[in-house]
């Protein structure tokens, strides 16, 4: 599965963890303890985060970047020392660290970049598509690393060219040769599927984009919480994710992209913070990573993250990675093992993160959460905001269980005998 | 358990073996609806006739893809609005919508909805709304066109 640094591995104390998550303790439907299995779609949030939030909001609450007096200069402080730690948590530096409201925006704001190159200056030359280029995407991207893509094509007559998936869920590079070709300006895919787990070969698609002088876009929503990510070694261009799928609040993501190229690149949304000199007839704009933050920026939400980050960073990224991949391997042989259940995606974790979709015959994905959430186990069902990637492997919608650092064993058992007794009370066995 | 409360045995019995299911011909107008949130999907089809100088329901007809709340759902509208008329159809039309938006406080009127009042129990869940109005709403739409056709002709 993921990198593990080659770390020696400390399994995680799973006990101690879920002492740290109040919403853990609390009843859900049928007086049920909540067995929280959706944290691919959006993660708890320790205690430690909450504190940091509510700190900046009692002590230091006032706008980023604005204001003469001391809680403005503390609120500065506290959002770029946010920066600063979220850089350290990818192996990045913190100029090339852009806080957006989520990873979604991050992919948006790279592709209204490329078509707003079209009116910028001659230094945005190598951001510019228009017919004749490429946009190059895979199968198995979640929506919000597709559509974006789909519209800049239609905002710039570039055409939009994809990989497909194998069967089992694995990106098809059988034809990368002719895919990536000197048309191909921007190549964009996923780190780690939110549905399959599967984790594409980044570095050797990214190796061949840029020996075509093509940039490179990653979707980390499903990565940066779940594995050891490092920028230096990744073979990116630009990295998007976001914070609530890795213990930090929701309405902030994050943009890392690489120092010359955010120097050169035309900004997406323009406003407050982000002007160098505002006139009646235009206006010039502040450096990186300024020049693309416009508006008061989201310091309590900058600052829980940074506080996601520390807790873990405490817990070690490695042991993260390998407590997810022990919990995949059960759900597999657990849930894959029962009559009329298909896994979607490997059967294996190699090269593969802990979201484990699956259809389960004769049931229809809404009524297996129905019977699960009874039992009150909170999964997704539905096409994940991934729906060609169903299509492609025959999957009207499917029930997924996405598994996080608070997540136990017994959970997963307690996972598949919830979809035994979907089984049973559907009839199907 | 409350499940038993939403996956009523009469609203199993009409997902196993919906009624008038299949798209059949000749019609007036068709319409694809989609529930974006899940991908389930139906195609629908409805045939109008005149019933003493009002436009009545001579058939509905229907392919779906879904979970068994949008089939069930399906599949009882049309034993509550074939052979009713435009009219009389879109005020169980309303009943339903009534029935589902009360969040289980409905007292659900079986002479209008027919076997649909089942559906009380899945009124309590909302993300299970969307799934109950699904074949609703197509419905709706289709027939909303077929009029439009009409008056046009």
């Amino acid at each position: 599965m993921a990198n593990t640094g080659g770390a020696s591995i400390e399994p995680l104390d799973t006990d101690a963890i879920r002492a740290d998550f109040p919403i853990l303790g609390r009843a859900v439907r049928g007086g049920n303890q909540l067995v929280y299995l959706d944290s691919g779609a959006t993660s708890q949030k320790p205690r430690v985060v909450l504190d940091a939030e509510r700190d900046f909001y009692t002590m230091h609450n006032s706008a980023a970047h604005r204001g003469a007096h001391l809680l403005g200069e503390e609120a500065t402080d506290s959002y770029e020392g946010a920066r600063v730690r979220v850089a350290d948590f990818i192996g990045a530096d913190p100029g090339e660290i852009i806080f957006t409201k989520s990873a979604t925006e991050a992919l948006n704001l790279v592709a209204y970049a490329m078509s707003n190159a079209a009116t910028a200056g001659p230094e945005a030359a190598r951001f510019r598509v228009g017919p004749g280029d490429e946009v190059l995407v895979t199968e198995m991207e979640h929506h919000a690393n597709l559509v974006p893509w789909q519209q800049l094509c239609l905002r710039t007559g570039a055409t939009l060219r994809w990989f497909g998936v194998t069967v089992d869920g694995r990106l098809d590079l059988s034809n990368a040769d002719e895919l990536i070709s000197e048309a191909t300006k921007i190549v964009a895919v996923t780190h780690q599927s939110n549905v399959t787990g599967v984790i594409p070969p980044v570095g050797q698609i990214a190796a061949l984009a840029h020996a075509r002088g093509a940039l490179v876009v990653v979707d980390g929503a499903q990565s940066v919480p779940h594995q050891s990510v490092d920028v230096a070694t990744l073979g990116a261009d630009f990295l998007a994710f976001s914070a609530h799928k890795m213990l930090g609040p929701s309405g902030i993501g994050v943009l890392w992209g690489r120092r010359e190229l955010l120097e050169t690149m035309p900004p997406f949304i323009t406003g407050g913070s982000m002007i160098e000199v505002v006139r009646m007839e235009g206006s010039t704009f502040l450096p990186p990573p300024e020049r693309f933050e416009a508006g008061v920026p989201a310091a309590a939400q900058a600052v829980g993250l940074a506080a996601a980050c520390d807790y873990l960073d405490m817990l070690g990224m490695a042991n993260v990675a390998a407590h997810e991949e022990s919990l995949t391997a059960h759900a597999l042989a657990a849930v894959g093992g029962i009559g009329g259940v298909r896994i979607l995606g490997p059967l294996d974790t190699e090269h593969r993160g802990g979201a484990v979709s699956f259809t389960v015959e004769g049931i229809h994905p809404h009524d297996v959460g129905q019977v699960l959430d009874e039992l009150g186990i909170a999964v997704r069902t539905g096409h994940h905001c991934a729906w060609p990637l169903h299509r492609a492997l025959g999957a009207q919608s499917s029930t997924r269980a996405t598994f996080y650092v608070y997540n136990t064993h017994d959970e997963v058992d307690a996972l598949a005998d919830g979809v035994r007794q979907a089984q049973k009370f559907f009839g199907t066995i | 358990m409350q499940l038993e409360s939403m996956y009523r045995e009469i609203i199993l019995d009409h997902y196993r073996h919906p009624h008038h299911v299949g798209l059949r011909e000749p019609f007036d107008a068709q319409v694809h609806h989609v529930n974006p949130t899940c991908g389930d999907e139906v195609t629908l089809r409805v045939t109008l006739q005149d019933a003493g100088g009002e436009p009545a329901v001579a058939d509905v007809s229907y392919e779906a893809l879904g979970c068994s709340i949008s089939q069930a759902s399906a599949s009882m509208m049309t034993d509550a609005i074939i052979g009713k008329t435009v009219s009389e159809a879109m005020d169980i039309s309303a009943e339903f919508l009534r029935l589902m938006q009360s969040r289980g406080e409905a007292e659900p009127d079986e002479d209008v909805l027919g076997d649909a009042v089942a559906f009380e129990g899945v009124s309590k869940f909302p993300a299970r709304i969307k799934c109950a109005l699904l074949g609703w709403m197509a419905w709706k739409d289709a027939t909303a066109r077929a009029l439009e056709e009409r008056e046009q002709t």
